[in-house]
């Protein structure tokens, strides 16, 4: 599903993010990445989602190489992978129900299916009573529960997630775990850029540290 | 419902939501595209009534011949003969004297003047239409008939017709000259209205390309909004010249009856009208188009 052919990532002026980076992780695979705050965890997403591109090697996602996509062709790439940001990118002007039915209405659903779509995807993730609050009277886990909600309505085969337990309690964190744990049941490849180590005891372990896999 | 039409409609909603988010910007910005595009409309409004008076009186130019006041009838159909065969003369038309004298008569206040005259004032005259109606060959036909016995004054009534017809044209280029200035300010207001709309819209831009949103997606409601604001702007100053059309028919159908003439001032007609609008929500459109190109690639 995804490969990393010996990848790297240098920042102006000279700062290496990544450093010949090589791995690969299979369909349906549940795989966390761990390391250090500045290890290039979020710059390996960003790789993946082509939001940045590798100044060195190639990264393939679904035999397609990311970093030779044109502008045009990225908007079709990025709705096959459901994201959710470490700084969550809800928008604030519009109600929980509005900020998940937004890739759909991107990707062009008709309107009444697209509406089931995001009632079964706020059902998934505990906010089927929510739809109509704005995401400021949301608390912390139930913001990241609708990021969720929104990076999955699209139903895609790859979910990538930047830190997406990061400030919340134990409770909430294992909660929303264990939301990601069912879309990996379901068969959807989900790759997990997180501080914490013991969320995700069956999770594929990938150790990074300071822009270089430990194995 | 097609996909199409369903992500149009989106466009469409999201770009009056957001006019309708900032009131008082929309209205200003209507208010002066409104005015910007009054002037060449009202110019239009101006210039086609004029035509329509022209058009109404006979633009062909002709060339008036009088009689010596002493020359009898016989004088007179010599003369008449003699423009029927000329070359140049394309009409001629005999006023006799006695029908000049019953017409002025018929005329208010006129009467009594003329009663007291001991004999008919009125020369026998032609009216002559000329076949070549260039100022040049006009000029030249009139010197020719003032040398001509027994004719007494030879007058050219084209001359205010041309005047006429000069600053129609030059009102033309104005109304034109108008229309491309105060178009390129349309085209600016527009240009700046995006550029805060893409400003405040920043992060709803950012979410909707990572989400997936093609360009053509995100360009869509910022190119209605634009659109619908000169469109607005349009139906603005289209209300504006309408009103201004009422408000001058009364003392400018006094003005021109001091010339004998009647005018009802008309406001824009039905082609005039559709093109100001569309003419204003292209402009609008267009300038959305240039900010975007300019805003959206690089935040």
């Amino acid at each position: 599903m995804i490969r990393f052919d010996r990848v790297s990532k240098r920042y102006p002026p000279g700062i290496d993010a990544l450093g010949d980076l090589s791995f690969e992780i299979a369909e349906r695979e549940l795989a966390v990445i761990n390391g250090h705050s500045g290890a290039g965890k979020s710059t390996l997403l960003k790789l993946i989602a082509a939001m940045e591109r590798p100044t060195g090697g190639a990264v393939l996602v679904g035999g397609q190489n990311v970093g030779s996509l044109t502008r045009s062709s990225l908007p079709y790439l990025r709705r096959r992978i459901g994201m959710i940001f470490q700084d969550q990118k809800l928008l604030f002007d519009r109600s929980a129900f509005d900020n998940v039915m937004l890739p759909l209405e991107i990707a062009g659903f008709p309107p009444r299916e697209a509406a089931q779509r995001v009632r079964a995807a706020l059902d998934k993730v505990g906010l089927g009573q929510r739809e109509k609050a704005m995401p400021i009277a949301l608390s912390g886990g139930e913001q990241q529960r609708l990021a969720i909600a929104r990076a999955v309505v699209n139903r895609p085969s790859l979910l990538l997630a930047d830190e997406p337990t990061a400030h919340l309690d134990t409770d909430t964190a294992n909660d929303v775990a264990r939301i990601f744990m069912e879309f990996h049941r379901v068969g959807v490849t989900v790759l997990i850029a997180t501080y914490a180590n013991d969320l995700f005891p069956r999770a594929r372990r990938l150790r990074l540290d300071h822009g270089k896999l430990l194995t | 419902m097609s996909i199409w039409l369903t992500q149009h409609l989106n466009a469409l909603r999201l770009a009056l939501r957001r006019l309708g988010a900032m009131p008082l910007n929309t209205l200003l910005s209507l208010l002066s595209i409104g005015v910007a595009l009054a002037l060449p409309a009202g110019g239009q409004m101006l210039l086609a009534n004029a035509l329509q008076l022209a058009g109404t009186t006979s633009t062909a130019p002709q060339i008036s011949l009088f009689m010596a006041n002493a020359a009898d009838r016989r004088a007179a159909n010599e003369i008449e003969n003699r423009l029927r065969r000329y070359g140049g003369v394309k009409q001629v038309q005999f006023m006799a004297r006695e029908d000049t004298l019953a017409r002025m008569k018929s005329g208010q206040g006129l009467r009594e003047v003329i009663d007291a005259l001991p004999t008919n004032p009125f020369p026998d005259a032609f009216v002559i239409t000329a076949a070549d109606d260039r100022p040049e060959a006009m000029e030249g036909l009139a010197a020719e008939f003032r040398r001509w016995p027994k004719v007494e004054h030879v007058q050219l009534d084209s001359a205010w017709v041309r005047r006429l017809d000069a600053l129609l044209k030059l009102g033309r280029t104005a109304v034109i000259l108008l229309g491309v200035l105060l178009g390129a300010g349309l085209i600016a207001i527009t240009f700046t209205t995006i550029r805060m709309q893409v400003l405040t819209s920043r992060a709803e831009i950012e979410v909707s390309q990572l989400l997936g949103a093609t360009d053509g997606f995100i360009r869509r409601p910022f190119l209605y909004f634009g659109a619908l604001l000169g469109l607005g702007g349009g139906v603005f100053a289209w209300v504006l010249v309408g009103a201004a059309a009422l408000w001058l028919r009364t003392p400018l159908g006094d003005l021109v009856r001091l010339y004998d003439l009647t005018l009802v001032i008309q406001p824009l007609g039905t082609l005039d009208s559709a093109l100001l609008l569309a003419f204003a929500a292209s402009l609008g459109w267009l300038g959305a188009l240039l900010s975007l190109r300019q805003h959206l690639r690089q935040p």
